[in-house]
Formats: C-alpha cells, structure tokens, sequence
C-alpha cells in the first residue's frame, strides 16, 4: 500500500487519536493514504465511524501487540 | 462559563428522583444505540464528538437552555472537550466522571429490608447495566449472593458494616458480566457456592449449591434456604432468606423472566423454566419479597430505587408468569428473543475460571446492557 504518512498516536487516549487524525488528513490529498497506529482501544469503532462520516475510506485495519493500525484513504 | 464533573452517584440519584436532565452523547451512534443512560425524565442528543472537533456552534440551538445538561463519553475524555467547547460558547454544562465504563461498574447500595434479629439485606444495584447483588448481613456476619467483579465496593460496604464475609453465592453461571464471588471469597476466606450442574467445567474448587442447603449467617440463625430452579440454566437455584425474601436469581425479575438460551439449550431447558415459574415457585408464600438480579427498564425500579415486589404481586401482574398455554410459554422464551449479551460466551468462560483475561478487556466484554430477561 502505497502511504502517504504515518501517524503515531500510541498511548493517546480519547479524543486525541481522532484529533490528531483528522488534522493529519487536512494535509493530504484526496486520494491519498494516511496509517494511523493507536493503542486506544475505542479508536477502532470511533476511526470507522469518523472516515464513514468525514467521506474518507477506511481500506485497512489490524490489532497486532496491542497496536491497532489503520490505513485511511482521503476522500 | 463553568465546567462541572458529575459522579455516576449523582446521576444515579437523578434517576432515582426521577429528575430533568439533558444528556448530550458525544459516542458514536451505534453505541448509542446499542446502550445508554436511562432515566424518565432524561432527554438526550447524540452527536458524535467527533463531528464537534470544529467547534459546537451548530448543535447549539438543540440543546435546551432551562435544563441541566451532561456530557457522556464512553471513558470521559472526549466528554470533557465537548464540555469546554459549550462553556466556551456561554453554556454550564457538566460531563460524566468516567463515562460509560463508570457508568458501568457503579454500584448502588439500596437498603431492601430488616431481617428478625435485627440484621439487614442491601440490594447492590448496578443502574448502567441492570445487575443487581445482594448482601445480608445478621450479628458481624454478612453473605453476598451474584456479587459483579467490582469486589472492592463489597468488601469496603461490609467492613463499614463491621461484618465478615463468611458466604458468597452465585444463583447460576452468570452469561452477562463477571462475577466477584471467586475473589471475594479468596480474598475474605469465604466459602464461594455454585449449583454443581452449572460448575461442570469449572476450573476451581467450590461449595456445591443444592436444593435444601440451609447456611446460617450471624449466630441468630439467619437462614438462607437454597430452593432449585432450573431454567435460565441447568443449576439455577434461587434463596428464600429468613422466610422473607426470594432472591430469585435470573429466574423471576419484576417485568420479565429469564431466557433460557444463553448456555445454547433454549429447547432443552424451556421445560424446566415453566416449571420453576408455574410449579416450584407457586408453592412458596405470596408475601415473599422478590429480589431479581438483573432489571431491564428503568420502570422496574421502586420509588427509592430499589428493585423488589411481591411474590403474590407478581403472579397477578407479570405476563411471563400467566401464560397458560404452554406451547404459546414454549414461543415467547425460545422465538423472538432479544440479542444475547455482549460476548456472553467469552464471560461464562471467564466465570468459569478457563480464561483470565485483563481488567480492561473484562470491562470491554461487559459493556452494554444486561439482556437476561424476555418480556
């Protein structure tokens, strides 16, 4: 997968995650793919429901050593 | 204007008094949902927090101006932002000490009534997700029945009642949450009580509960008569404590009864649900206080918050208990059910003793309401 930037938002709690997010998203381009790595477990429910609502396409996400990832496409 | 914080105690209160409040939560929609904070007179707007990161400006005329108004989350954080977002705007708003975890493990201790000798039984109840535990306690000495895995609150509520925790039961494997009563009872020395044919695969020592065990608690003889009632599961067994209350388990609750098909044998175990509500349960005295351990709607609650009605009150007024065609019982509890319990597997296997998983995860696996019941 071709990513455009990588956010590390481990050991950030909520909001933070999604705030974080969504202020890396603003420098994107549409099209492009942001990775986000979260340890909040309520980031996997919020992040879906944020790109659902927001227009952007959550292509990917997995739970390795308690690290969540997820590769959001810009909508 | 101000920020203020809100204990899971006072919203409790609130519920309790039946009193006005506006909740705005700030979860996503399916767990919102799936699972909120009930009370009769609350009124609540569930906007996403993160639909709010750019300020509140558009929801600012949806939210009402003569009411107080609490902010939910699901672990508090993103309550407190929205909170300081509406006080930036103008609005006194509080948000939720906690958020929904919290709201999940709060446990309210409601006195539910005198014992002979002078001794007392506590209703413990858990307002976020409908479970109710229980506590006598006669002469220095106290016995807790369905306890939550929140032990802390019972051992500090009996130390504060200078009583020793010398028995702890389970009616029945629970499916909906973790149960305490393994620890309280390593932790206090007591004896823990499980009916045998819900322990088959129980990975550690217990009192086998049967029918006609009589425990005394304090040295007056406060007895705890053990009744059998299969239903909800194989070893469901109810209490008849001091002739006066039947703590009836997952068996009877106020509005409802129990489901049977929580352990897969809805078919199997319907039989002997009818015949625990329409037999064994019709021989006992009509002026027995019914003690449930779980309600499902807030409606269920009495006046001063606890849950608790006539034995001979029920048999006039709960539609699960007068339905006499039994194939028409037979379809209200095995068709239409409502949705199982959040990862009701996983907690019978944790209540069983097979997995151990981390606190966070066992908090993870109980949210969401108790669902136990069918109406």
């Amino acid at each position: 997968m071709d990513v455009t930037k990588v956010l590390d938002a481990k050991g950030l709690a909520c909001p933070m995650p999604i705030v974080r997010t969504k202020k890396a998203m603003n420098e994107l381009e549409s099209g492009q793919i942001l990775e986000v790595h979260a340890t909040d477990k309520g980031a996997k429910s919020d992040l879906a429901a944020w790109a659902k609502s927001g227009g952007h396409e959550l292509l990917q996400d997995t739970e390795e050593n308690d690290v969540l990832k997820f590769w959001i496409k810009k909508g | 204007m101000t920020v203020n914080m809100m204990t899971a105690h006072e919203v409790t209160q609130k519920v309790f008094n039946k009193e006005e409040l506006f909740i705005l939560d700030v979860r996503n929609e399916d767990a919102f949902a799936d699972w909120k904070i009930e009370g009769d007179n609350f009124d609540y707007l569930n906007i996403p927090y993160f639909d709010l990161l750019d300020g509140v400006e558009g929801i600012l005329d949806k939210i009402p101006s003569n009411k107080e108004i609490l902010v939910v989350c699901a672990k508090e954080g993103s309550s407190v932002m929205v909170a300081e977002l509406l006080s930036e705007e103008g609005l006194t708003v509080s948000y939720l000490q906690g958020g929904m975890k919290a709201w999940s493990e709060h446990l309210e201790p409601v006195k539910v009534g005198d014992l002979n000798d002078g001794g007392e039984v506590y209703q413990f109840v858990r307002i976020g997700k409908g479970c109710l535990s229980y506590m006598v306690i006669s002469n220095g000495e106290a016995a807790i029945i369905d306890a939550t895995r929140m032990t802390d609150i019972f051992t500090e509520f009996a130390a504060s009642k200078d009583a020793k925790i010398t028995n702890v039961f389970d009616t029945h494997l629970h499916a909906d949450h973790i149960s305490g009563g393994r620890k309280i009872a390593e932790q206090t020395g007591a004896t823990y009580w499980l009916p045998p044919k819900d322990a088959e695969d129980v990975t550690f020592e217990y009192a086998a509960l049967e029918g006609g065990n009589v425990v005394t608690i304090g040295n007056t003889a406060i007895d705890i008569h053990a009744l059998y009632s299969p239903g909800h599961t194989i070893g469901s067994t109810s209490f008849v404590v001091d002739e006066k209350f039947l703590l009836s388990g997952d068996i009877l609750f106020i509005d409802s009864i129990g489901r049977p098909d929580l352990a897969g044998k809805a078919e199997d175990w319907v039989g002997d649900l009818r015949e625990s509500l329409y037999s064994r349960y019709r021989d006992l005295s009509e002026e027995l206080i019914v003690l449930p351990a779980h309600f499902m709607i807030i409606d269920e609650l009495n006046e001063d918050g606890s849950v608790a009605e006539k034995l001979g009150t029920l048999f006039a007024k709960n539609h699960g208990l007068n339905i006499e065609d039994e194939s028409e019982f037979r379809r209200l509890v095995t068709e239409n059910l409502p949705p199982q319990p959040n990862a009701y597997q996983e907690i019978r296997e944790t209540n069983m003793g097979k997995v151990t998983p981390e606190e966070e995860k066992q908090r993870e696996m109980e949210i969401g309401p108790n669902r136990c019941a069918v109406r």
